[in-house]
């Protein structure tokens, strides 16, 4: 296959961007990343779960490539809250066919113009609307009942599980595009308002504005350019769409397939990955990943957590950017990650891991039915 | 010199408790508490309304002013819980106070700053020598949707203004400032306010209370050190204080108007009865800044001078504590019935 590199990047700030429309956001993020490319995309694919809903707002390709004064081929790609990553690597595909040498991928969600109510029940549609959703679930309470069964299953405490947003919270201190800038304690997770037993506030990730955007190249192009970052491997996985159809529920299997053939695409192993953005829209999510990616056995994640290797400073730092706790506009989260991987492995994050070489993402659609995995490298 | 000749309050004599509220719905009273600032708000009667509250506070202010009722050519009665949809409050109001029938009147709307606004009308007019003196009140039943945030502090309260000659305490300068922001509303034959949740903060409360206090200064030439008392309306108890500290006034300026906390936000009697508060208490020469917001939204600032008069005047109506101490707590049962909130 030919080598494709990351070559521009740019983001918005995620939050309750109550001054800025989903243009708005898309033409921040975009025009961003395309003065640090300093390419022009023959191609734009646009990661977007539910701007019908959010903001009424359909055909975001046009949209978009619009917004942003391209006339190319633009397409919109949804996979729920794995849209961005499916945008990215759709991307990736488009050059490795040959077909294209430049294209570029942005996420976008504008989702603070509903009430909070009307919000949930929006994201409620990636998940399984006969068999989930009619029985009154929502996400939290998705993510809630993996929660209680690994509990019990694996011996779980309440506050080994409040070590994963505290972590986050204090990775995203000094993040000038996270949501929240300030630290949490155990005690704040423990005492925050109960949103869907076990998980409460501090649990779960926030309803967010945002947009995020990268610019790929072909290895003809992205040497002309400086600092480029390669893609090893981005790959993509599909499971049940209902929880109630999966092998396991402690297990994420599409998580587990695509970072699998991630690792063979790559050449590597678990072992070669400096850090890793992962998809913590609830706390249990992050410690699925430590498992489900390989970094330890299944009921052995907490060990990560307890003996700080998933830390900054650890053997495999996870979310050192403050991750979806700190911001999840769900249709730009997949490509906020890769962001964020892209300034580690340039070496100029805001929390920067020393000496990073080799970075991961992974994004989840709903509660684990669409799975992208991807793994860069830096050229430094 | 014009100004406020004459001021009254009124808050009716329920009171319930936030952990009552806390505990019909399930929520941890300590961080209602501790997020709201709030301890319990005052609950109408089943006989009170906007019109009978605005009576109350109404003779108070004009006791206060020392002067016939007759004399009074204006009144507005502001409010977002008017008991008619078409029938103004105000004439039946003015009937009661005996000030009819010489009158110009009309009702008033804007969310919780339609009291300050009615001040404004009756400054104009008093200044124009169109009326000699003109009467403002702002009086709400507010009303929370049961198992909102806002029932928590949506409460019941009204307080009236005097204004012409002889003042107790003169308005030196006011400043609005006014957008059209959303943040909060109801809707023709709906039952219960909505509001933008966290939108109803940075973009409406505090851009508005901050550029209109900012405009206010600008226009008088003053600074926060300049003044004693410092009020701003209260939706919470959290609210103020931080619009405080952004403006730079100290926060001891702000406490003797901060009621919200004894009694819930009363609308658009909330910043007024917070001015109620501190001219209860303020000597001559000293000068107060008020400034009200209104969802929707809009926000009017006041520096007001205390005159010597005040001391004689005072005395002539309950002090706003007297209606704050005399009390009667009530469950929520009682409270969903006498807010006729049992629909069957």
């Amino acid at each position: 296959m030919r080598k494709i590199a990351v070559v521009g990047i740019g983001q918005t700030k995620s939050g309750e961007h109550w001054g800025s429309s989903l243009r708005d956001l898309a033409k921040e993020a975009g025009k961003a990343a395309l003065q640090d490319a300093g390419l022009n995309p023959q191609a734009l694919f646009v990661g977007n779960m539910s701007a019908g809903r959010f903001a009424g707002q359909e055909h975001l390709g046009a949209l978009v490539a619009d917004t942003l004064g391209l006339r190319v081929p633009s397409t919109r790609v949804e996979g729920a809250c794995a849209s961005g990553a499916l945008a990215f690597r759709k991307a990736c595909l488009a050059i490795a066919s040959g077909r294209y040498d430049v294209a570029m991928a942005l996420g976008v969600e504008k989702m603070t113009d509903l009430p909070t109510e009307e919000a949930v029940t929006s994201l409620m549609a990636a998940g399984d609307q006969e068999q989930e959703a009619s029985v009154g679930l929502t996400f939290s309470g998705v993510f809630a009942l993996i929660a209680n069964l690994y509990m019990n299953r694996y011996k779980l405490s309440r506050e080994e599980l409040a070590l994963i947003p505290v972590k986050n919270h204090k990775n995203g201190v000094n993040n000038p595009y996270a949501q929240f800038n300030f630290e949490v304690t155990v005690d704040d997770v423990l005492k925050s308002p109960l949103i869907a037993d076990p998980l409460r506030l501090l649990d779960c990730s926030p309803i967010s504005d945002g947009s995020a955007a990268v610019v790929l190249a072909s290895e003809a192009f992205a040497r002309q350019c400086k600092d480029p970052v390669w893609v090893l491997a981005s790959e993509q996985a599909t499971d049940a769409l209902a929880l109630q159809n999966r092998k396991d529920l402690c297990t994420l299997g599409s998580v587990v397939q695509a970072s699998k053939e991630a690792y063979a695409r790559a050449g590597l192993a678990p072992k070669d990955i400096d850090l890793v953005e992962a998809h913590d829209c609830f706390s249990i999510a992050e410690l699925l990943a430590y498992e489900d990616l390989g970094f330890s056995e299944k009921g052995w994640g907490k060990e990560l957590l307890i003996s700080g290797e998933v830390c900054i400073g650890g053997s495999i730092p996870f979310n050192p950017s403050g991750g979806l706790k700190l911001g999840h506009p769900v249709g730009a989260t997949g490509i906020k990650q890769i962001n964020e991987v892209v300034k580690q492995l340039r070496g100029c994050a805001a929390n920067q891991i020393r000496g990073a070489r080799t970075g991961m993402t992974q994004n989840l659609g709903g509660s684990g039915a669409t799975a992208v995995v991807s793994i860069f490298r830096g050229d430094a | 010199m014009i100004g406020i000749a004459g001021y009254g309050s009124y808050v009716p004599r329920y009171r319930i408790k936030a952990e009552e509220i806390a505990r019909v719905w399930g929520q941890d009273p300590e961080n209602i508490k501790n997020s709201l600032v709030i301890e319990e708000k005052s609950v109408p009667d089943i006989d009170e309304d906007t019109i009978t509250m605005s009576v109350e506070s109404g003779k108070n202010a004009i006791a206060r002013a020392k002067i016939d009722p007759q004399a009074i050519g204006a009144l507005f009665v502001g409010s977002e819980s008017h008991p008619y949809v078409v029938k103004p409050s105000g004439t039946v109001v003015a009937e009661a106070l005996n000030i009819t029938p010489e009158l110009m009147l009309a009702d008033f709307e804007f969310a919780c700053k339609a009291g300050t606004a009615a001040i404004q009308c009756c400054l104009g007019l008093v200044k124009s020598g169109m009326v000699e003196y003109g009467l403002a009140i702002g009086s709400d039943t507010a009303q929370g949707k049961p198992g909102d945030a806002l029932e928590y502090t949506a409460a019941a309260g009204s307080a009236a203004f005097v204004i012409g000659k002889n003042p107790l305490a003169t308005i030196d300068e006011t400043y609005s400032y006014t957008t059209d922001t959303p943040d909060f509303w109801r809707r023709e034959g709906e039952s219960y306010p909505r509001h933008g949740a966290r939108f109803t903060g940075e973009p409406a409360y505090f851009r508005h209370v901050i550029a209109a206090t900012g405009g206010l200064l600008n226009k008088t030439g003053m600074e926060p050190k300049d003044f004693d008392y410092v009020v701003f309306h209260m939706p919470n108890g959290k609210f103020p204080l931080a619009a405080a500290k952004k403006l730079g006034f100290a926060k001891e300026k702000l406490m003797q108007g901060l009621i919200v906390k004894a009694i819930g936000n009363t609308y658009s009697a909330c910043s007024l009865l917070g001015l109620c508060s501190v001219l209860d208490v303020a000597k001559p020469g000293q000068r107060i800044l008020l400034t009200s917001f209104g969802s929707g939204a809009g926000s009017d600032s006041f520096a007001l001078t205390v005159k010597e008069c005040i001391e004689e005047k005072r005395g002539l109506a309950p002090l706003l504590q007297a209606y704050v101490e005399k009390k009667s707590y009530i469950d929520y049962a009682n409270y969903v019935r006498l807010r006729k909130k049992l629909k069957m």
